[in-house]
């Protein structure tokens, strides 16, 4: 009963995201907004891993998937004009940037764990913010955009034709929830939950602890800068908004709302994150004060999130 | 050169003092409550605005006494009405909330006040230099770090003297026995909370007087808070202090030397107390679990 339900939201969540640009347009979206939710979805579902299946709490996921923008925007605009070359220098920046600063904060735990990770993510929004002859400082890093795709036999035109970027997207964000989905499978993957569950235990049974910490720390930061880098080709831009603890907050709550305990949480939580910020911000200036008001309500009202309570529905 | 580095030694050590103000009273309630309160910056910057609203009515030093305790109020509101539902449950709850409410606050004091920074009225008596060497020496910079000393000897002085001090010095050790031996630990968390605001606040209508106004100074004062309080020693007060003096002194020095790395030396400060000391300068061990 359970696998068969699973299977089913398995099928229902690809069935959305595989037609997803072609009813958003009836339904008052627009592709680009799609594809935002793809990006957000998997830096959720990132900070998920971490979060939700290690339960440790993390709360400086901007700084890595802002280095993985950064990473690929000046790639673009100094290096080579190759989107895929883009994206692996994106990742292996966030990834390294994420090893280092992993292994000085295992040892911390809970709102340590999170101070620690907030301010950290700070240094690289200085970094970004002053370095203004190369990062393009607070206006941003301009002047690139990302290049079709050359696969030899054919050319993707991502640039021009947003349904081809879409699905490129789309691909990318498959192997990674793929990759995240076997891990989680894995013993290591059962062992991050066990710690969750109960550390001292886990600790007592010879796991060692801050091995798998770390390690979950940089798996999740890894897929974090890779949304990093689609996020800064899907805008052609990036500045240093994308490393501000504010879009660390955002990613958090995406995941709580949609629902930590679940695997496609983060992702529900995303869209539903991501269009009513597109819908307030047209409506008035003061969306700052609706996205704050939202956070409010999220936790005193929805802390299971949309599926766990769909879950809890089910279940009695 | 000297007086450069003198100037920014000193302008380091008041800001410095900010951080410490500011950092002290968010360690209270993180110490007693297990709560981040990321709304703290907010609160500053309330403190900051509802003083430049008062001033035309009651004067600079009037404002200086009753916005603090105005801004500590609306805090003991706010811990009754929303914060005190979460204690007790994953500390990631709290933090996203108060993330939401710094959220509001800066929009809110935004709406009210508008986002173009005000100037705030200090006293002449307070701005005239006293020295003609040392130009920067003005009356009211060494009023404000005057006044911190002040506020955060009476801060220690109220915890190791009077029964709510001790209370929450004993409930930071073991809360639950506290409330075993009688003590309402609602009311002494509510209070708590309001002390750790009317800190903010105070930081808030000082900083407004340096700074000038504007809705961003709590998001901008926040950060350097949490990195003294790692630097310093969880759970230590003396340490919180002494780290947001450290970092506040180690900006300053590397604006003469090195200045578009101000404000990151404070978190390379932070990365080797996390390397050679994970507890923090003054930290106890075993408070980082």
């Amino acid at each position: 009963m359970n696998g068969l339900n699973k299977q089913a939201t398995n099928a229902a969540v690809w069935l959305v995201l595989l037609t997803m640009p072609y009813w958003m347009g009836a339904v008052g979206g627009y592709t680009e907004l799609a594809c935002r939710i793809l990006v957000l979805g998997l830096a959720a579902m990132a900070l998920n891993f971490l979060l939700g299946f290690t339960g440790v709490l993390s709360f400086g996921h901007a700084a890595y998937f802002g280095l993985g923008a950064y990473g690929a925007a000046m790639t673009l605009r100094y290096l080579v004009p190759s989107t895929p070359l883009s994206i692996v220098v994106g990742v292996a920046v966030g990834t390294l940037a994420a090893a280092i600063i992993g292994a000085m904060i295992v040892k911390l735990r809970g709102v340590y764990f999170a101070m620690v990770t907030i301010a950290f993510g700070q240094v690289f929004y200085f970094i970004t913010f002053r370095w203004n002859s190369v990062t393009g400082g607070d206006d941003g890093l301009t002047g690139w955009k990302r290049q079709a795709l050359k696969l030899g036999f054919t050319t993707i035109d991502i640039l021009g034709n947003d349904k081809a970027f879409y699905y490129t997207i789309l691909v990318l964000f498959a192997v990674a929830a793929g990759v995240m989905a076997l891990l989680l499978r894995s013993p290591f993957g059962r062992t991050l939950v066990a710690i969750r569950e109960n550390e001292r235990r886990a600790r007592f049974l010879g796991i060692p602890v801050e091995q798998h910490i770390w390690l979950s720390f940089v798996i999740s930061c890894l897929f974090a800068s890779l949304a990093g880098t689609l996020y800064a080709l899907l805008n052609n831009f990036t500045d240093p908004r994308a490393l501000y603890w504010g879009q660390s907050g955002n990613f958090v709550i995406m995941a709580v709302l949609g629902g930590m305990r679940s695997f496609w949480g983060p992702l529900v939580g995303a869209a539903i994150f991501v269009v009513l910020q597109d819908y307030v911000s047209t409506q008035t200036e003061n969306w700052m004060s609706f996205v704050g008001l939202f956070f409010v309500l999220v936790v005193l009202f929805f802390p299971r999130g949309v599926l766990g309570i769909l879950r809890r529905k089910a279940a009695s | 050169m000297t007086q450069v580095l003198v100037f920014n030694v000193f302008n380091g050590l008041i800001v410095g003092a900010f951080y410490a103000l500011m950092a002290l009273g968010l360690s209270l309630i993180l110490n007693l409550s297990g709560v981040i309160n990321f709304a703290h910056g907010g609160f500053l910057a309330l403190g900051g605005y509802l003083a430049y609203t008062l001033i035309p009515y009651i004067g600079f030093w009037g404002a200086l006494v009753v916005a603090p305790f105005l801004t500590a109020a609306i805090g003991l509101v706010v811990e009754r009405l929303l914060i005190r539902r979460l204690y007790g449950r994953d500390p990631l709850y709290s933090l996203l909330l108060t993330f939401g409410l710094a959220y509001m606050f800066e929009d809110g004091t935004r709406y009210i006040w508008g986002a173009t920074s005000l100037p705030y009225p200090v006293p002449a008596i307070l701005t005239t230099p006293l020295s003609t060497e040392f130009f920067f020496l003005t009356g009211y910079r060494l009023f404000m770090v005057g006044l911190v000393a002040v506020a955060v000897a009476s801060l220690f002085v109220i915890l190791s003297r009077t029964r709510l001090g001790m209370r929450i010095r004993a409930g930071t050790l073991d809360l639950e026995t506290v409330s075993v031996l009688g003590v309402n630990v609602r009311i002494l968390r509510n209070l708590n909370f309001g002390l750790g605001i009317y800190l903010a606040g105070l930081a808030g209508v000082l900083a407004a007087g340096m700074l000038g106004l504007a809705p961003t100074i709590g998001a901008s004062l926040i950060m350097p808070s949490f990195v003294a309080i790692i630097v310093g020693g969880l759970g230590s007060l003396p340490g919180t202090l002494l780290g947001g003096l450290l970092i506040g002194v180690a900006s300053g020095i590397t604006t003469v030397f090195f200045p578009s790395a101000t404000e990151a030396v404070m978190y390379v400060m932070m990365g080797l107390v996390l390397l050679l000391r994970p507890q923090g300068l003054l930290g106890e061990e075993g408070r980082t679990q």
